[in-house]
This record gives structure tokens, sequence and C-alpha cells, in this order.
């Protein structure tokens, strides 16, 4: 009995040593990979979404487009890397402040928007798009006021910012639908279990502009929440915040920040605010 | 630290923790019945029965659990309108996780207790038949009293990953604490600290679960 305890805490000494050291040496492999600094023949990491149509998705060619995409693109071209350096790493929203505080990437351009609670964690650039709360309804649909909503069926996606703003303020008596993503949402709005869907213009842009979807949706153009969305930065890192930010105000005055507007959301009849001004925060 | 715990009332921390103990409450009712009903299918002389039972088994414990709940949702409620009773999506929401919960455990009930069914020696099944029980009577009177006895352990398993499976109902928006969890992530930024918690959570509902059944499945067995 005595031999059995002992050989059971050696084997759990054994296995805790060997995952320490399992973790060391991935961590400081990461380390060099993304804090390799701007400039040179190496590579930058960039995390975006990868199943956001419209701002940050992965093709089935493995290819990636949207919004945040071209954005994070264009900064990462005036911080000195060419298209082919960026490697576009997935960055879902409960991971962004863990990926950039262990330096998994370098910068984060995915529907981030800045909070008081995320300025806490991970310093800011930005903000390179001001977007709205907003529902997505059939083209046929006749809702045109936040306060249509009580007592309608409106879908989101679970935990988000949206589905919350609803239940607090908005709607509080609407009946919401929560589902795990925006596609399931688009689907019960398609098949017409839900009267609307709630989030971001931008993201229901997005869902909007996608060939299947073509002509079925439109956006019904209420403001209810300002989104400003950031790029994320490690905390501390004052000189890539600087230099992100001078990039996104030069893609704005080379009209490339339109392009981009118009060639991402351009078909679900999205009408955009101007580009923000950086440090400007819309409450 | 934990102060933000308390902004939280929609559902609050307890009550999201107390919509997974109804989860995995009434969805083990439902498995237990379904799954004992299955198990009685796939020991019975009916070959269709069987059939039926092996095929229900083998389909439902392959498929994802994910799929399952949101095919409940997605295709039951939102395509074919089975509404459950209610067009409140909170109360539709909770039926159908339940409903798909149970279809899901059933397949690992019913196996469950036809490994007890294994348990029970051929002697006393002959000896039924020889006195002139029905397969049914062999079965309540006989059969299922000796291998439920036998199976506590195994169905605490079942129990166990069921506890921790009902997290998947947060797909389709039942507000229980896996739901609640993506809630705080969203707002706080303090992913490790909140996943902690509800750790914790998940331990302190299943490690008596484990436990209790544990010392009953020593008690109740059957010595042989």
């Amino acid at each position: 009995m005595k031999l059995r305890k002992v050989s059971a805490a050696a084997a759990a000494a054994l296995v805790l040593s060997l995952t320490a050291t399992a973790c060391g040496g991935g961590d400081s492999d990461k380390d060099s990979a993304a804090g390799s600094g701007s400039g040179g023949g190496d590579k930058i990491k960039v995390g975006i979404k990868y199943d956001q149509p419209g701002l940050g998705l992965k093709e089935a060619d493995g290819s990636f487009s949207g919004f945040d995409v071209d954005v994070a693109t264009y900064v990462a071209k005036e911080l000195g890397y060419d298209a082919d350096q960026i490697e576009f790493v997935e960055t879902k929203s409960a991971d962004r402040e863990n990926a950039l505080a262990r330096g998994d990437v370098k910068f984060i351009a995915a529907t981030y928007s800045i909070t008081d609670e995320r300025k806490e964690k991970v310093d800011f650039a930005g903000p390179y798009l001001l977007a709205h709360q907003d529902l997505l309804i059939k083209s046929d649909s006749d809702i045109s006021e936040a306060t249509d909503l009580n007592g309608k069926n409106l879908c989101s996606v679970t935990g988000s910012t949206s589905a919350q703003n609803i239940k607090d303020e908005i709607a509080p008596k609407a009946n919401l639908k929560e589902y795990g993503g925006y596609s399931e949402c688009i689907a019960a709005l398609q098949s017409g279990a839900v009267d609307a869907v709630t989030t971001d213009d931008s993201i229901l842009a997005g869902f909007a502009a996608q060939e299947q979807y073509k002509g079925q949706f439109k956006l019904a153009g209420l403001k209810l929440s300002n989104e400003n969305y950031g790029i994320g930065v490690k905390k501390g890192d004052t000189e890539t915040v600087n230099k992100i930010n001078a990039a996104l105000e030069k893609m704005v005055s080379d009209k490339a920040w339109d392009k981009a507007v118009t060639d991402n959301f351009g078909p679900a009849n999205y009408k955009n605010e101007p580009a923000p001004k950086i440090g400007v925060i819309v409450k | 630290m934990f102060d933000f715990l308390s902004d939280y009332d929609n559902p609050t921390l307890l009550g999201a923790f107390w919509m997974t103990v109804k989860l995995t409450f009434f969805s083990g009712i439902g498995s237990l019945i379904w799954g004992t009903l299955l198990a009685a299918m796939r020991v019975s002389p009916v070959p269709l029965m069987r059939g039926f039972g092996t095929a229900y088994v083998n389909i439902v414990r392959n498929i994802p659990l994910t799929v399952i709940i949101i095919f409940t949702s997605l295709g039951l409620a939102d395509t074919f309108r089975v509404t459950m009773g209610s067009d409140d999506f909170k109360v539709q929401g909770f039926r159908l996780a339940i409903l798909g919960l149970a279809t899901y455990t059933a397949a690992f009930v019913c196996e469950a207790i036809r490994s007890g069914i294994n348990t029970v020696p051929l002697g006393q099944a002959e000896a039924a038949r020889a006195i002139g029980l029905t397969f049914s009577q062999n079965l309540r009177l006989v059969i299922l009293p000796q291998a439920f006895r036998s199976v506590i352990g195994p169905l605490a398993n079942v129990l166990i990953a069921l506890t921790k499976n009902t997290t998947v109902a947060a797909a389709i928006g039942v507000a229980e604490a896996a739901y609640l969890m993506k809630t705080m992530i969203e707002n706080e930024a303090a992913v490790l600290l909140i996943g902690a918690i509800f750790a914790f959570g998940f331990v302190v509902l299943t490690l008596p679960t484990g436990l209790i059944l544990g010392w009953l499945s020593k008690r109740l067995a059957v010595k042989r």
C-alpha cells in the first residue's frame, strides 16, 4: 500500500514536470515569433475573426476577406509588412485579451469595440469604424422603430452585448431567441421563426451582402447603440499604437478606407458613418 | 476581484446554476425512463424491437450533442414549428433542451442498464420462465431490480456527464451556467477567473453526486 502511494506521487510529479516544461517551451517559441519587432523579412501575426462575412471571413479556399482584413492589411503595410508576410490568426471574442497579453498576435482587428473594461487589459488604436446596433429584417417587413420590438420575436447571439442591450434597455418585452452564432439567427429569420436579427449593423450588412441572401433582407436603420471598433494592441505598447493610428489616418486620407467600406458592405444598402477621428470615442 | 458577480441579475450566478440543476434533473428523469425502455427493447424476443433499439443507440450516441440540441431548435422549433406548448422562446428553449438532452443521454443509459442485465445470472431468467412468468413480468420482477442495483455506479457516470453536457443548451439560449459564463466573458475581459468560477461551480454540483451515488452503489450491490 505504502509503495503504491509513493509510486503514485512519483508519477504525478513526473507528469507535472513534463507538462510544465512543455508549457515553457511553447511560450518562448511564440514570443520569438510575435515579438520580433517591425520591418525586415519577418512575418507579422494579426488577429481577426474567421466567421463574420463582410468583416473577417476565412473563405473556403483559405483566403481572407472583409473590412477588418482590409484594414489590418493596410495597417500591416504601413508597419512595413507586405501582404504575404501577414499571418492571420483567429481570435474569438473571449480570447482577444489573452492573445494580446501572451504576444500571440501583434494586433487585433476583430470587431473589437472599445470599452472601459477592455481598456484596462489592452491598449486600443483607432477607432477605425463607428458601428451601431441595428436590426436585420425581411425586405417586406415594416419594423421601423425600436418601440415596435416589444412583443416581437428577435434573435441574437448568446451573451453578446447586443443581446444584453435588448434585454436590459431597448425592448425588455421582446421575445428574444439566442443562438451560438449569427448564421443560426439568419436561418431562423429566413424561416420566419423570428422577425428580426439584432447586432452591429456592420456585421448584419456583411451577412445580408452574402450571395445566397441577396435581396431577402434589409437593415432597419435604427441606431440603438454606438460601437467604436478599435485595433487592440498589447497593454503598454504605445509605440505600436501611435504607428497604427498614423496608418489609419493615412488610410482615410488616401480614400482606401472608403473603398474598403464600399467593397465589403456595399450590396446591403448599408449607410456607413464617416470615418471616425482617431482617439474620439462616441459614447 | 469577485465584485462583478453581483452585477448580473438576468440570470444571477445562483439562478444560472439552478437552471443547470433543473435541466439535469428533468432530462435525467426523461433519459432514465426512455433508456430503460430502450434496454428492454434490446433484450426483447421481438426482432423488430431489438433492431429499433440497436439502431437508436448506435445512431444517437454517435451524433454530437451540439448537433442534436441545435436541431431541436433550428429544425423542430423554427422549421417544423414544434413549439413545445409555448411561444415564449425562454420556455420553448428550456423544453427543447430537455428533449434533446434526454434523447441523447437515453442511449448511454440504455447501454448501462443492458450491461446490468448481463450481470444477472442466466439461471435467474430461466427460473422465472420455468415458473411461468411472461417476458415483461420476468423483466420487471426479476431481472431489472437486480440489474439496476449493479449499474448505479455506471449510471452515476452518465449523470455526471449529463450535468456537464447541459452547458450545450447555451447554444440555443437557455439561461444556464455556460450562458452566464459567455455573458460575463463578453463584458469583463477576465476569461481565466470566470472560467475558474464556473469550473468550481460544476465541481460543487458533480462531486457530491459522484460520492453519494458511489456510496449507494456499494451499499445496494447484489452480493453474489
